[in-house]
């Protein structure tokens, strides 16, 4: 061995520089450069941690550790009579849970509203998950019959169901209602009015300008005063209009103009080829749009519906101003009863609220991501 | 061809139908409100304007008294209206920059802290936050006895917030032109740094020397006139506080929440902007040897500004139009005075619908309009 390495005619001569000492590895290592890799970063750091305890830390205390799990009253969520501090009072929540979901329906039909919640359910979650087949059944049968099917059981005074009054329904149910009839009626609405503000007709395309920009321009609130005040006055005399429907025109005609916008994003992302191809094969208006343009066009533009549908169900809240009790209103309501007044009755029901209200928008939001990034993988140069 | 299938004279046949439908309705419309309104009763017209208002309102920017005018009752709402925009979408701007860029920091902690707040802000109904703020943060506070306090200058209790109240004497003018001069002369000197060093490369502390301009000027005035401009603070005298400025809670909940809910969607829109310029620009930067601060100052902020502005107006449109929210907690904005109150004492609903949408309509279009400029203006220019 010796000789064969004095032979060599490559030799080091130099020895190599020393290595630098290894990066502290793990958790150390890891704070050490994403944390503390310089004073200012240090400073943020300690700030960010003063912030979480002074946030996050009353929180978790308030919602879980401290919180009163059963109890029958206001007595049982008062900190002089448990004789310790008191978060949370849950059996609030407990005893207002039916008026918050189903607000003044009659309690013997409740399987009504029940059904329908469970249709719904049962319709949209395979509507959402790409692997499951047959969307355009799927898709006819949530955006057409069970609106149909949902007005019938809910409203009653056909096929022996007891009529309900739309003045009784209230909390989550008049929330999803108001929701998911925005959202069924804006889709189609709004295309429609996209198509209508490119249409190559001037009049047609003045029309949809005005009407865009007008609900866009002026906020919801108005709108509703508008459909609450004004529209009666519009209608003949004899025409009595349900509160809760008038509310939901007002909801649907202001979404249209949002939906519209973001439809007509999606339609100027197409090619002019994809017009001109299926003109050159002899296509018409709507055979071009309804099988080559708008195919692809929603497809581009599903993240805008799906951010469109979080902005219509987190306004749904604001029908409460023209006194009809959605779930928030509901939520309202529930503060006044003085069997439950107690310091922290309102922390409980706004956090219980908060929590509702932001499982369905973060689960909306996640989804539109997932969607965009699904779409992606098709799209990507 | 048959004439029925040439495309421009269907077009036409459309239009005239279109037209035909929207002026039929509009005839309905008018002939059901005519007799409507007849059948109830109600006067139509603006002649209510002149009509005694007989209500009071709490946050008045103009004087107004219960005996004024409806048209009084308008103009108090709708300045109530730009004030919470106005106040709120500077300080949204603020809070909304600071949020987005910290939740690009590499700080790993600062980063996940600012995107756990756009998270939990914007998937939270507006309305819930503002009744939030206002029943429940503002409700639990205590009473004007036990008010929290800053430094004795600042009380905070559930009647309000009582600030010192600025009280403007003799020479204040004075003070105020110099104020002004200053800020004038601060510009000059930018103005005129910038050429120089265009033309020479030379630098300039321009920001220094304007404070210094700004501050010294006003001092000196300050000074001169005998320090004309005092501060009145609010005193605990009984039950309530006297003297100083009381700003109402309806108030201060609907700042909160429209501040704290836009600046979630400004944070993302900010946060965007400034990832939309290529990493090769900052890059370039480095390697010409600008400082990161005048990489930012210089290269990245105004590209990102390209991209930022538009959809920030089309914030500052949303705060303004969701200030109309403040009907609900009572704060007395134009739709809460004018399209509430005011609606229910005249139940004349399509005059006053018809004033309160147009206002907001106006500020729409003035704001695309001076979005459309700028945007002509900072277009890229491309050969």
């Amino acid at each position: 061995m010796t000789d064969e390495a004095a032979n060599l005619t490559l030799a080091r001569t130099e020895l190599l520089a020393a290595k630098p000492p290894a990066e502290p590895g793990g958790l150390v290592g890891w704070a050490r450069r994403n944390l503390f890799n310089s004073w200012f970063n240090a400073l943020l750091t300690i700030l960010s941690l003063y912030v979480i305890w002074l946030l996050a830390w009353p929180l978790v205390k308030f919602v879980i550790i401290d919180a009163v799990w059963d109890g029958a009253g206001r007595d049982d969520c008062l900190a002089d009579k448990v004789g310790r501090p008191v978060g949370a009072c849950w059996p609030f929540i407990q005893a207002k849970f039916k008026q918050l979901v189903y607000g003044f329906y009659p309690p013997d039909q409740y399987w009504r509203v029940n059904l329908v919640f469970f249709l719904g359910a049962a319709l949209l979650v395979p509507l959402l998950i790409p692997r499951i087949p047959h969307k355009p059944l799927n898709a006819v049968l949530f955006f057409g019959v069970f609106p149909v099917v949902a007005f019938f059981l809910l409203v009653g005074g056909v096929f022996g169901l007891e009529h309900v009054e739309t003045r009784a329904w209230g909390g989550l149910l008049v929330t999803l209602v108001v929701a998911v009839t925005g959202i069924v009626a804006s889709l189609p609405l709004g295309i429609l009015l996209a198509l209508g503000r490119r249409s190559e007709m001037p009049i047609v395309r003045m029309l949809c300008i005005i009407f865009i920009e007008f609900w866009r321009g002026v906020p919801l609130i108005t709108v509703l005063f508008f459909a609450t005040y004004m529209l009666p006055l519009f209608l003949p005399n004899n025409w009595t209009i349900d509160a809760l429907l008038r509310a939901l025109v007002g909801v649907a005609l202001f979404s249209a103009a949002y939906m519209a916008e973001v439809v007509r994003g999606g339609l100027q992302a197409i090619p002019r080829g994809q017009y001109e191809g299926a003109m050159a094969v002899g296509l018409g208006y709507w055979k071009t749009m309804g099988l080559i343009v708008l195919p692809q066009a929603l497809k581009l533009v599903i993240p805008g519906i799906v951010n469109n549908f979080i902005g219509l169900f987190k306004d749904t809240t604001l029908v409460m101003i023209v006194s009809i009790f959605d779930f928030l209103g509901q939520l309202r309501a529930t503060f006044s009863d003085p069997n439950w007044a107690t310091p922290v009755t309102l922390f409980t029901g706004f956090a219980f609220a908060g929590i509702v209200y932001w499982v369905f928008c973060f689960g909306m939001s996640r989804y539109s991501l997932f969607l965009e990034r699904r779409l992606q993988t098709t799209h990507r140069r | 061809m048959a004439f029925y299938n040439d495309p421009r004279l269907r077009g036409i046949f459309y239009q005239i139908v279109l037209i035909a439908v929207v002026v039929w309705l509009g005839y309905e419309f008018v002939i059901n409100a005519r007799d409507n309104l007849r059948a109830a009763k109600i006067a139509s017209g603006f002649g209510f304007l002149d009509n005694t208002a007989g209500f009071g309102i709490n946050q008045t920017l103009v004087p107004y008294a219960e005996g004024d005018s409806y048209g009084r009752v308008f103009v108090v709402g709708l300045l109530n209206t730009l004030l919470v925009a106005v106040i709120g979408i500077v300080l949204a701007t603020i809070l909304g920059f600071v949020v987005g860029i910290a939740r690009l920091s590499s700080n790993w902690l600062l980063a996940r802290l600012a995107g756990a707040y756009v998270e939990l802000i914007r998937n939270l109904p507006l309305l819930f936050q503002i009744l939030f703020w206002y029943l429940a943060v503002l409700g639990a506070l205590p009473g004007p006895r036990q008010s929290i306090s800053i430094f004795d200058e600042v009380f905070i209790n559930n009647r309000g917030l009582f600030i010192p109240h600025p009280i403007f004497g003799q020479g204040w003018e004075i003070v105020l032109a110099a104020l002004v001069i200053g800020v004038a002369a601060s510009i000059v000197l930018r103005v005129w740094a910038g050429r120089r060093q265009m033309a020479t490369g030379q630098p300039f502390p321009v920001l220094w020397t304007s404070v210094g301009i700004v501050a010294g000027l006003t001092l000196v005035a300050m000074i001169a006139t005998g320090f004309p401009i005092t501060f009145e603070k609010p005193v605990l005298r009984g039950f309530n506080f006297a003297g100083g400025l009381r700003v109402i809670p309806e108030f201060v909940a609907l700042l909160l929440a429209l501040v704290t809910y836009t600046a979630a969607f400004i944070a993302e829109i900010v946060r965007a902007g400034i990832l939309a310029v290529s990493h090769g620009q900052t890059e370039a930067a480095y390697s010409l040897g600008l400082k990161p601060g005048h990489t930012l100052r210089l290269v990245v902020v105004p590209q990102a500004l390209r991209v930022i502005v538009p959809p920030l107006t089309s914030q500052y449109l949303n705060l303004t139009k969701n200030s109309s929210l403040a009907v609900a907690i009572g704060y007395p904005d134009l739709v809460a005075v004018f399209a509430g109150t005011t609606l229910n004492q005249t139940g004349q609903a399509i005059e006053i619908i018809a004033i309160t949408m147009a206002v907001y309509l106006v500020i729409s279009l003035i704001t695309s309009l001076l979005m459309n400029i700028y945007n002509a203006r900072v277009r890229l220019v491309e050969r």
